[in-house]
């Protein structure tokens, strides 16, 4: 139950690297796993069968079949799917028109309103908004008082009538008071309430109707089950939604929610929230949340950097060039720096699932750290062209020169030589077709 | 003593008709120390087959409108029972948030126990399905473990659950028992959850034991348990801060507070209870284990069960973690509040 999708994807494409094509069925039983692990994540059922569906399509098509990396391709598309699903439209809030502008934050009991009204109100201030908190869950306990100290706490100010009053009146007086004293932005907090509760729902709808508001944001929670989708699509029916703030995202839940609302309502999701302690909320970036729905740690954007940077003529050239025994220091070089191009070295095994236990480990930093990299790079750099292409006429006193240009010891450059020529045997195993284990030994 | 709660211990007769929530100008109904609980809380429990029963089955009317309408309907239109009939079924499932493993478990079997030996009905597949679902439940009655002549009740959960209603709730469903439960806020964390309790308080007229904002919770607790032995109270129930489960530190703080508890009232807690909201998906089953892990859970409350939230993980973590569901809350009232009966609730559903 608890296995990541990785593991058991990456056990799928193990089987699927080592072949040049994918078959239906191979692409079926990947697409498997992956609307398991939508369906764990709790998307939508119908959402996540759409979804599948049109994953499958795409990788069956000849683009797929013709790249040099089918099983990758396949996950790029589940990617960019998920992308496209979630928008990639920036959580912008609409300030503009009325002032003060009205925000209303609506949703069910328990889902984050009002910490999410004061994260709001802080992230509006840093906007450099003039935003006014305005107090109209009168039905739980203490909601206000709750409002009323986290105002304090981040001083904004709060509009508040207490209990007595009823939350249409307090809302419309709210804005009032909002533009008598020259706030920009009024922020509704709203109670919590059931989307089949007819007449609290109504109450959100009378209260819309008077305050015109600029944007109705849904708060719901990454741990919503199944039932987000007619949660968003009755607050969206009934009130009309312009955004969605999906909260408690610092846990672990992989907030397939969001995808269901999303796909279902066409709602944007605008902001996260990330934590009980009141700070600004969260920017979205649908490639992030992708992962984290798919349960995938950074390994598609891993897949990402190195395509954009690998360009495929290249890497054939150099496929080539192993199989051929050819691969030179040059070439080494290259490679290196083309790594270096995708972020320093520990944050690429970082991105990779179980390498970055590897990388966490104090051993590790000490032995493979971005400084050794750059050592390596510089002793190459000492070396003549001819050096680098033809590594077996470096003879002792080459040695010594190369040291010292680059500043290390002979028997770092030894070391070099050394893993160099391991190198090009795990190449020319590769160039067979198998992926060699331990990229980071190979690197070292 | 285990406490069953479905056994009135007073011959009261007081119909469901709940009395009004007292509202904040009551502040000076707030049970005096030592002072006798009034009586006239309306009993809400009572003996099974009778009113407890019909009203699981009331506030589960949406949820077998909902969903299990549409797996109870899917039966009802005598199907055959070929692989597409499966399929829709596993989705509908699914979608009651059993998670996809439970419900692949479920309707695996009923596959193979139709390839086996056919069934006869579509009834007699739902019957099956039926069964196994109560069998995921078990078939036991919840009790509450509450000894004389303290008993200790620790309500935990992730934020926005719904704890503090649910011990307001509790609180005023073991006065109408007959007990003396004072609440302890514990939760010094969040914004206003201390007069959140308070409130509840006079709503239920239970004695709150609380500290100002941010002060050390192992202390309240510590001067929570203290007054009620003083008081001559006989349960204690202990509201704390809703916490991601993933948060260490915070687990942690929890367990120094069981420490104390413990070291105050040697055995106890006897129940530490878990709030779960019922519209929870599949991160239910994490928030089960690792509270369950960490601290120990004696027991779930299944909270906001009115709407048509399905509550489907509930089964998903009978299945996984073997934990009991002890109450489920079904509104915004205090008497919104009821022990489970797994029989009855998996009964409702396929009613």
């Amino acid at each position: 139950m608890f296995e990541a999708l990785t593991d058991r994807l990456q056990g799928v494409f193990k089987d699927l690297n080592s072949k040049g094509k994918l078959s239906e069925s191979d692409v079926d039983e990947a697409l498997r796993e992956v609307r398991l692990a939508l369906l764990e994540a709790d998307v939508n059922f119908k959402v996540a069968r759409d979804f599948v569906r049109r994953v499958r399509d795409r990788s069956l098509s000849a683009e797929v079949q013709e790249s040099l990396t089918p099983a990758q391709q396949v996950l790029k598309i589940v990617d960019e799917e998920l992308v496209a699903t979630l928008g990639s439209e920036p959580g912008r809030i609409d300030w503009t028109g009325t002032i003060p502008a009205p925000l209303m934050l609506v949703g069910l009991n328990g889902a984050g309103k009002t910490t999410s009204a004061a994260k709001l109100a802080l992230t509006l201030r840093k906007l450099g908004q003039r935003p006014l908190l305005v107090a109209c869950d009168t039905y739980r306990p203490a909601a206000v008082q709750q409002l009323v100290t986290l105002g304090k706490q981040i001083g904004a100010e709060v509009y508040q009538e207490g209990t007595s009053a009823s939350p249409v009146e307090i809302a419309q007086r709210g804005i009032k008071y909002g533009r008598d004293h020259g706030f920009t932005v009024a922020l509704i907090d709203t109670a919590g309430r059931q989307q089949i509760d007819e007449r609290m729902m109504g109450e959100l709808v009378q209260i819309k109707a008077l305050i015109q508001p600029t944007e109705v944001l849904l708060v719901a929670n990454a741990t919503t089950g199944q039932e987000a989708v007619n949660v968003a699509q009755q607050f969206h029916d009934q009130v009309g939604l312009t955004g969605l703030i999906l909260t408690q995202m610092d846990g672990d839940a992989r907030g397939g929610a969001a995808l269901s609302i999303r796909a279902v309502t066409g709602v944007p999701l605008k902001f996260l929230g990330m934590g009980e302690k009141i700070e600004a909320l969260q920017q979205f970036y649908p490639d992030r949340l992708a992962q984290r729905i798919l349960g995938m740690g950074d390994m598609l954007t891993l897949i990402e950097q190195t395509q954009e940077l690998f360009d495929e003529g290249e890497a054939e050239q150099t496929a080539r060039k192993l199989a051929k025994g050819q691969f030179t220091l040059n070439d080494f070089l290259t490679q290196m720096q083309q790594i270096k191009k995708m972020g320093s070295l520990s944050s690429i095994l970082d991105m990779i699932p179980g390498l970055n236990q590897l990388t966490r480990r104090p051993e590790f930093n000490a032995a493979v750290s971005d400084k050794q990299f750059k050592r390596v790079e510089a002793i190459i750099q000492s070396m003549t062209h001819k050096e680098r292409a033809h590594p077996q006429v470096i003879d002792g006193s080459r040695r010594r020169r190369i040291a010292r240009g680059s500043g290390v010891t002979v028997q770092e450059v030894n070391q070099l030589l050394n893993q160099f020529r391991q190198m090009q045997g795990m190449m020319k195993q590769m160039s067979r077709g198998k992926m060699p284990r331990g990229m980071a030994g190979m690197l070292g | 003593m285990v406490f069953n709660l479905f056994k009135r211990s007073q011959p009261k007769e007081t119909a469901a008709t709940p009395a009004a929530p007292s509202e904040l100008a009551q502040a000076q109904a707030v049970a005096a120390p030592g002072e006798p609980v009034e009586p006239d809380v309306p009993v809400l429990v009572r003996e099974r087959g009778s009113e407890a029963g019909k009203n699981i089955a009331q506030s589960l009317e949406r949820t077998r409108g909902g969903i299990f309408g549409a797996v109870r309907s899917m039966f009802q239109q005598r199907p055959e029972l070929n692989e597409a009939f499966w399929d829709e079924l596993e989705e509908r499932l699914i979608q009651a948030d059993l998670g996809a493993h439970t419900t692949a478990d479920l309707v695996d079997e009923l596959r193979s126990r139709h390839a086996k030996r056919r069934f006869d009905s579509a009834d007699d597949a739902q019957m099956a399905l039926r069964d196994s679902m109560i069998a995921l439940l078990g078939n036991e009655r919840p009790s509450l473990n509450l000894p004389e002549p303290m008993a200790v009740v620790l309500v935990i959960g992730v934020n926005g659950v719904g704890k503090t209603t649910s011990i307001a709730k509790l609180a005023h469903l073991l006065t109408g028992l007959g007990r003396k439960p004072l609440l302890v806020a514990g939760d010094t964390f969040r914004a206003a959850a201390i007069d959140q309790l308070k409130i509840w308080g006079e709503r239920t007229r239970t004695p709150v034991v609380a500290q100002s904002p941010g002060s050390d919770p192992g202390a309240v607790v510590f001067d929570g348990l203290q007054a009620a032995t003083s008081r001559g109270m006989d349960t204690v129930i202990i509201d704390t801060a809703g916490r991601l489960h993933t948060k260490t530190n915070l687990m942690e703080e929890l367990r120094k507070v069981r420490r104390i508890i413990d070291r105050q009232v040697p055995g106890a807690p006897h129940e530490t209870l878990l709030v779960l909201d019922a519209v929870t998906g599949q991160n239910g089953l994490m928030q089960a284990k690792t509270f369950a892990e960490s601290v120990g859970v004696t027991g779930l409350i299944l909270s906001k069960l009115d709407s048509s939230a399905k509550g489907g993980v509930v089964f998903s973590i009978a299945q996984e973690l073997k934990l009991p569901i002890k109450f489920i809350g079904t509104g915004e009232q205090l008497q919104d509040f009821a022990p489970f009966d797994p029989q009855a609730f998996s009964g409702a559903l396929f009613k």
